[in-house]
């Protein structure tokens, strides 16, 4: 999954607001344990995935997500003694001892799912939407060289990728038995130093051994600079009024208590309309 | 003024038991456009990358002598300080770009340098205009073709107006039309701006019409220095090896040796060995508007009217991307046992892609492919098939033996450490096999099946000779000739269809648009022929410059009986 530029108002917002405004999104994810407002939180990034044409790259994801989802929910309900209300009582088993599964450790551990799931698809999202060009100039001030080390590490993940599949393309051509894991393991693994010292001698030759610290940069806000920032604080006053100010009560154990009433749906319409508001001016995002 | 001095600069890679470099001096003036020639291993990387500091910086090693570059002693001034005075680029247009976008590739170097924003931003779209592309700057770096990312290579080596440029092959990996292009901007840049370049390349006949002076080098040392046609005097007989072959052609009527297709032309008429007259009258004589090579009707596949089973054959072959757009456009081809085609084109026309169909490793999302036995693929990048600790597990002696890679001397070598023509000769020993051999599966790493593998029906090579000097061009020439099964190779190289091929097949936009005999499909193109049949506007279907003369002579004789 790499970025590549898009046509959509994420995409030319500032990575600085970009970026924090995915942060938004994974600190409410974070906050929220109310699955009401948790699964808004959910539709509002894949909703922005969508808007911001990456809806596949999110899709992929969340290919990765919703087994990771279900296996933490398995886990839970499995190891979690909490809870008073059993629905499957599996008895004695090795390692687990008595097991019994109850409502709330299940119902806890698919809210944890889903904030894993969240998690990543704000993950997936950052990657595929916001141009690590310019996060790499938004940090290179603070540390540059780390920061050029981390986008170059993400730059060569695509050429890895070519690499191993040229290299597979050409084991296939190879007559009689495939050759050994092991061979194929050195062999890849002398591919990508090869790479990474043609990659190290680009970058010698473009300056990097010298670099200095950057001026200041200074660029006029942009409307969708301002309402990405709007809906960022917005969303963290939402989740942080929900957490703190108790709007929208949940308990796990020992008995579940999870209303879905007027204030969790009005929590959740609103989650939603500040985080997906910003994509509906499209004005001046043509590329 | 001298942007680069190399004053007696001798340099030995570490580990290595010879210089790569030995007493080398020489100066390089301001605003000279430079072709570096000589043979692989002669030293012109190396020469390259100490001007641009990487040697010794970056590779360590034995360095002793100076180099000094825009007035910076490089044994003081690493790449990062050189960088501001001189731009590099490399062979590989992959690895040299690092940046998410095309704009912020640019800016890279310029940033690096600490220069402020407004000053990057307006060097990016100068640059960017210069080379003609604007139009990629908001575009992905992970999207253009190989052509494109050259050009964006070399913006990021001159955003920073640098006074020398250095580039190593730049073309190699280059279409002959981008290729081209490429040249003519190198020339167009030092003639404008001023701009010194330092460029080392194997075709030459590409390169020399816009040199203002050439240095070959051999074995790490200065063999000549001198005006591009002068160094084509002296290459015909200090190192005939790097005459173009429009100089072979003039040598071998006994003219002095020129360096551009246009020269060389007006050379041969002025010595009455070609009318003027003699394009006009072979176009009217065939009463076609366009050369014969583009026009050429494209064969049908002769499959069920051969009374020869095809060695290989493609029926109406598609290749649609599910969400990008049409490769190969219902091919159909017919490959004869024995033949010997090269398949040309430009970058993207759908070369690659139809051999990985003839080689399975692709499916047709239309039509079909039918082989009448083993078909071998070759790679563009033979380290690829190279996995095992020695060459003698990688291949058989027998298969080794059939590439001309002695088993006595390359056995024991690990294969990574072998040149590139010797790591190709093994790549294609490992694909074509060795039916004879007795196979021995309890050997680690041995190829287990090898004693059974059957031999190779067609052998299909992509790229073969990128990088490759002509020496070893002409060796891998000699090979696939010498192998019984039909080969098809995909190449940009019409020096090497002119020795290698009975048959040129011309893609475009991934489909056939010539196919016929190589003398008739690039005899008369522009891109796609050899210099000889340039200079001769086609004539007699000339492609070599044996050819050429033989063509000339025959011609002188005739007028002379009439």
């Amino acid at each position: 999954m790499t970025y590549r530029p898009r046509a959509s108002p994420l995409n030319v917002t500032r990575a600085a607001v970009a970026c924090c405004w995915c942060l938004a999104l994974a600190l409410a994810a974070l906050m929220l344990s109310n699955p009401v407002d948790l699964g808004a939180v959910t539709v509002a990034i894949l909703g922005a995935g969508m808007a911001a044409g990456v809806g596949r790259e999110l899709r992929r994801a969340a290919l990765l997500a919703l087994p990771l989802a279900a296996v933490i929910m398995l886990v839970n309900a499995l190891v979690t003694r909490n809870g008073l209300t059993v629905i499957v009582r599996l008895g004695d088993l090795p390692i687990l001892g008595q097991t019994d599964i109850t409502l709330e450790a299940t119902a806890y551990g698919a809210i944890l799912g889903l904030r894993a799931a969240a998690l990543i698809l704000c993950g997936a999202l950052y990657t595929a939407a916001i141009d690590p060009d310019q996060v790499l100039r938004l940090f290179r001030r603070v540390s540059f060289r780390s920061a050029l080390t981390a986008t170059i590490a993400t730059r060569m993940i695509p050429i890895l990728v070519r690499d191993a599949a040229r290299l597979a393309d050409a084991q296939r051509c190879r007559p009689g038995a495939p050759p050994s894991r092991f061979a194929l393991m050195r062999a890849a693994s002398a591919g990508v130093l090869d790479r990474a010292l043609d990659v190290a001698a680009a970058l010698e030759v473009r300056g990097y051994g010298a670099a200095r610290r950057p001026p200041p940069m200074s660029a006029p806000w942009s409307r969708h600079d301002l309402a990405f920032a709007a809906s960022a604080v917005g969303l963290l006053v939402l989740a942080v009024i929900a957490r703190i100010g108790g709007l929208v009560p949940f308990q796990a154990y020992p008995l579940l208590h999870s209303p879905a009433g007027v204030p969790e749906l009005v929590l959740a319409a609103a989650i939603l309309a500040c985080a997906l508001l910003p994509f509906a001016d499209r004005r001046g995002i043509a590329r | 003024m001298t942007v680069l001095e190399l004053d007696r600069l001798t340099y030995t890679y570490p580990g290595a038991a010879e210089p790569a470099l030995r007493e080398l001096s020489l100066e390089i003036g301001a605003g000279e456009l430079v072709v570096l020639a000589g043979p692989s291993g002669s030293g012109k990387s190396t020469l390259l990358r100490a001007a641009s500091g990487l040697v010794p910086h970056f590779h360590g090693g034995d360095f002793a002598g100076r180099v000094v570059v825009a007035g910076m002693d490089t044994r003081e001034h690493g790449p990062g300080e050189l960088a501001a005075a001189v731009g590099t680029l490399f062979q590989d247009p992959e690895t040299q770009v690092v940046m998410g976008t095309v704009r912020a590739e640019l800016a890279f170097p310029l940033e690096n340098r600490g220069l402020p924003a407004a000053t990057v931003a307006r060097s990016v779209e100068e640059t960017a205009l210069a080379l003609g592309i604007e139009a990629l700057l908001e575009r992905s770096t992970s999207e253009l073709s190989g052509g494109e990312l050259q050009r964006v290579a070399l913006g990021a080596a001159l955003a920073g107006r640098p006074e020398l440029v250095v580039l190593d092959e730049p073309t190699s990996q280059l279409d002959p039309v981008a290729g081209d292009e490429l040249i003519s901007l190198l020339q167009r840049l030092n003639e404008d701006s001023d701009t010194t370049i330092l460029l080392a390349e194997h075709r030459l006949e590409r390169c020399l019409p816009a040199a203002d002076r050439v240095i070959a080098l051999i074995d790490g040392r200065v063999a000549c220095d001198a005006a591009p046609d002068a160094f084509l005097e002296w290459a015909s007989h200090g190192a005939p090896e790097l005459q173009t072959p429009g100089a072979r052609l003039l040598s071998a009527v006994g003219l002095s040796p020129l360096s551009s297709v246009k020269r060389a032309r007006a050379a041969l008429r002025a010595n009455g060995m070609l009318p003027t007259a003699e394009r006009g009258d072979r176009l009217s004589a065939d009463s076609r508007s366009d050369p014969p090579g583009w026009r050429h009707r494209v064969r049908a596949p002769r499959g069920k009217r051969s009374t020869v089973q095809a060695a290989l054959e493609l029926d109406r072959v598609w290749h649609e991307l599910a969400n990008g757009p049409t490769i190969l456009r219902g091919v159909s081809l017919s490959i004869a046992p024995g033949e010997r085609v090269a398949l040309m084109g430009r970058n993207g026309a759908g070369k690659s892609t139809l051999l990985r169909h003839a080689a399975g490793l692709m499916r047709p999302t239309r039509g079909r492919v039918l082989a009448s036995g083993r078909v071998a693929l070759l790679l563009q990048n033979p380290t690829d098939y190279l996995i095992h600790e020695t060459v003698a597990q990688e291949a058989s002696p027998g298969a080794l033996a059939a590439v001309g890679l002695g088993a006595s001397t390359f056995a024991e070598r690990h294969p990574r450490d072998l040149s590139g023509g010797e790591k190709q000769r093994l790549a294609l020993a490992i694909v074509l096999g060795d039916p004879g051999a007795p196979g021995d599966p309890g050997a680690p790493g041995h190829p287990e099946a090898r004693s059974s593998v059957v031999p190779a029906a067609v052998v299909c090579l992509d790229e073969p000779t990128r990088g490759m000097d002509r020496g070893r061009k002409d060796e891998l020439a000699a090979l696939l000739r010498g192998l019984e099964a039909a080969v098809i190779v995909a190449t940009h190289d019409p020096e090497f269809v002119a020795a290698f091929a009975d048959r040129v097949v011309l893609l475009g936009d991934g489909a056939p648009i010539a196919d016929g005999p190589a003398a008739e499909v690039i005899a008369g193109g522009t891109y796609f022929a050899t210099e000889t049949a340039r200079i001769l506007g086609g004539a007699g279907g000339a492609l070599t410059p044996a050819q050429g003369a033989a063509f000339l002579e025959a011609r002188a004789r005739s007028e002379v009986i009439a």
